[in-house]
């Protein structure tokens, strides 16, 4: 069996323009034909009220499509009475390669079995990278992170922290895998 | 005496006005079109805040081109260490300059009566009647091909005295691709200039007031469709936008020959560009597109084909021309934008040999041919 030999094209991207092409200007119209149409079209659309392109303005305008699994904030779990379950052993704070989170640990001599809580917690989220090591280190389970994303937008890196209180205030039942309280605690 | 003077000061400040509000509505025009021509939003984010309130003032970001200004206003003036400091300070404005000297001669309306078009002041103004243009010269165009011309230097003195490879190459490049298509420039308003018989601008556009074939407006894009397209793409390229933006083609030369200048002199090189689209669409405007009439109007009102004639009251006539030729100069503006954000840049060659090779004999056969039709058409009614 007698083998072909292979042989290399001369130029594998020879131009392929025809005549009319050649002709430039007849094709130049068609181009700014099709720019303008877009530029009607999208006026037109704007007129109308809607929309022509698919840009969301973000700070005034919250995309409802975030992906089911996105996990944009942070909660912190509490107890039936309402502290936080955080023990302010600081492991997150430690594992958390951007450093945002910063704890400060106080003494509850009213609750023996969990004397350590957190008398702040707060999170930097201009510089919070959502990686969940946080979650993973935490050894109570106190912080889990919510397919929510926080009120970001602002003019002041001061305003992008978010503080214990609000770390507490979430809404537990949506989180149905863990249902909250935990069954058995009494 | 006072009376002209008060009124060519009106013209000039509308001139100027007008000019300025261009440049600076173009800036937002630009980035606007492009974005709704790309599906994009565009520039919406500056804002005015009414003071002492929380209202803030966005108009779908038409107060960006007055952040650009003022941004530049406060920059750092960088000057280079160059040998020539008087030609660097000065490359700006005569750049800008003659852009502006251009407007003089274009008219933007009809004649104009101040006694009838004011009652209050008719005794003081009597019959007088001027022409709505600032200078009415016989070498209307000619005027504008020298002014034209002048902004090449700016351009060359800024390339040289900026002590800077990048902006010398630019303005080689500037040089190259400017007198080339000036000539184009030319020779493609000579076949209007055969039809026409005059280089005046208000004679050119008072006879495009007429009809041609019995229908159709005598607009010079009618009479001569191929020196309109070949006038437009020279005009660009004169302008050096894309696509023939070759001199200040960023992803090569930065910014080309005023890449050494910074804050309001490097605002002055792009103010000019802005004012000149502005211009270029003007004189589109006044050469093909029948200046400052709508079809079949003239100052008296409207004559149609058929025979019927509706007249027009003085100040409506005035109010309506002034206002047709502003539609006009912006739908031209919003066409060369429309080009610029439609077509890719060319290759340096390619630039030029699209003006030496294409255009310069396209330019040349149409003004044979109309050289010929008008002589057979003299020969034909004598």
């Amino acid at each position: 069996m007698t083998h072909k030999r292979y042989r290399r094209k001369a130029y594998w991207n020879r131009p392929t323009m025809g005549w009319w092409e050649r002709l430039y200007l007849p094709e130049i119209l068609r181009g700014l034909g099709i720019t303008s149409w877009v530029f009607l079209r999208n006026m037109g659309k704007w007129m109308t009220g809607r929309k022509g392109a698919l840009t969301t303005y973000y700070p005034e305008e919250r995309r409802s499509d975030y992906a089911r699994h996105n996990r944009g904030k942070h909660v912190l779990t509490q107890r039936p009475d309402g502290s936080p379950q955080c023990i302010a052993c600081n492991m997150c704070a430690t594992v958390c390669p951007a450093k945002v989170i910063e704890i400060e640990a106080a003494f509850d001599p009213d609750d023996p079995a969990h004397p350590k809580y957190p008398s702040r917690f707060e999170i930097d989220y201009s510089r919070c990278i959502f990686c969940g090591l946080c979650v993973e280190a935490c050894p109570e389970d106190a912080i889990r992170m919510v397919p929510e994303v926080p009120n970001l937008p602002s003019g002041q890196r001061m305003r992008m922290w978010i503080d214990r209180e609000e770390l507490l205030n979430w809404n537990p039942q949506r989180d149905v895998a863990k249902p909250y309280p935990p069954k058995g605690a009494a | 005496m006072i009376q002209d003077l008060v009124v060519y000061a009106v013209y000039i400040g509308f001139a100027i006005g007008m000019l300025m509000t261009f440049g600076l509505i173009l800036t937002w025009v630009e980035r606007k079109q492009g974005a709704v021509m790309s599906d994009r939003i565009g520039a919406n984010r500056a804002y005015v805040r009414i003071p002492f309130t929380q209202i803030k003032l966005v108009w779908w970001g038409l107060f960006h081109g007055l952040a650009d200004g003022l941004k530049m206003l406060v920059k750092e003036d960088f000057r280079p260490k160059s040998y020539d400091w008087y030609a660097y300070m000065v490359a700006p404005w005569v750049a800008f300059t003659p852009v502006l000297l251009v407007f003089a001669v274009i008219p933007f309306g009809g004649v104009l009566i101040p006694g009838e078009l004011i009652p209050p002041l008719a005794g003081w103004f009597g019959d007088r009647t001027y022409t709505m243009q600032i200078a009415k010269l016989d070498a209307g165009l000619l005027i504008v091909f020298a002014f034209g011309g002048l902004t090449i230097i700016g351009c060359m003195l800024a390339g040289w005295s900026s002590s800077n490879k990048f902006s010398l190459l630019g303005a080689l490049r500037a040089g190259s691709q400017m007198i080339s298509y000036e000539l184009i420039l030319g020779l493609t308003l000579l076949g209007l200039i055969l039809i026409y018989g005059t280089v005046d601008l208000d004679d050119i556009v008072r006879q495009q007031s007429g009809v041609v074939l019995g229908f159709l407006p005598a607009w010079g894009i009618v009479l001569q469709p191929f020196a309109a397209t070949l006038f437009m793409a020279a005009a660009i390229a004169e302008n050096k936008r894309i696509p023939f933006d070759l001199p200040e083609a960023e992803s090569e030369l930065i910014a080309g020959y005023f890449t050494e200048y910074s804050a309001m002199k490097m605002g002055l090189f792009m103010f000019a560009e802005f004012i000149e689209i502005a211009i270029i669409a003007a004189l589109f405007t006044t050469l093909f597109l029948g200046g400052y009439n709508l079809p079949y109007m003239h100052d008296g009102g409207f004559s149609f084909p058929g025979g019927y004639d509706v007249p027009m009251s003085h100040g409506a006539v005035v109010v309506t021309q002034v206002v047709v030729f502003l539609a006009k100069v912006f739908l031209m503006c919003s066409f060369q934008i429309l080009v610029r954000w439609s077509l890719p840049r060319f290759r340096y060659d390619q630039v030029l040999r699209f003006a030496w090779k294409f255009m310069f004999p396209l330019a040349l056969a149409n003004l044979t041919v109309t050289a010929v039709a008008v002589w057979l058409l003299r020969m034909v009614n004598a």
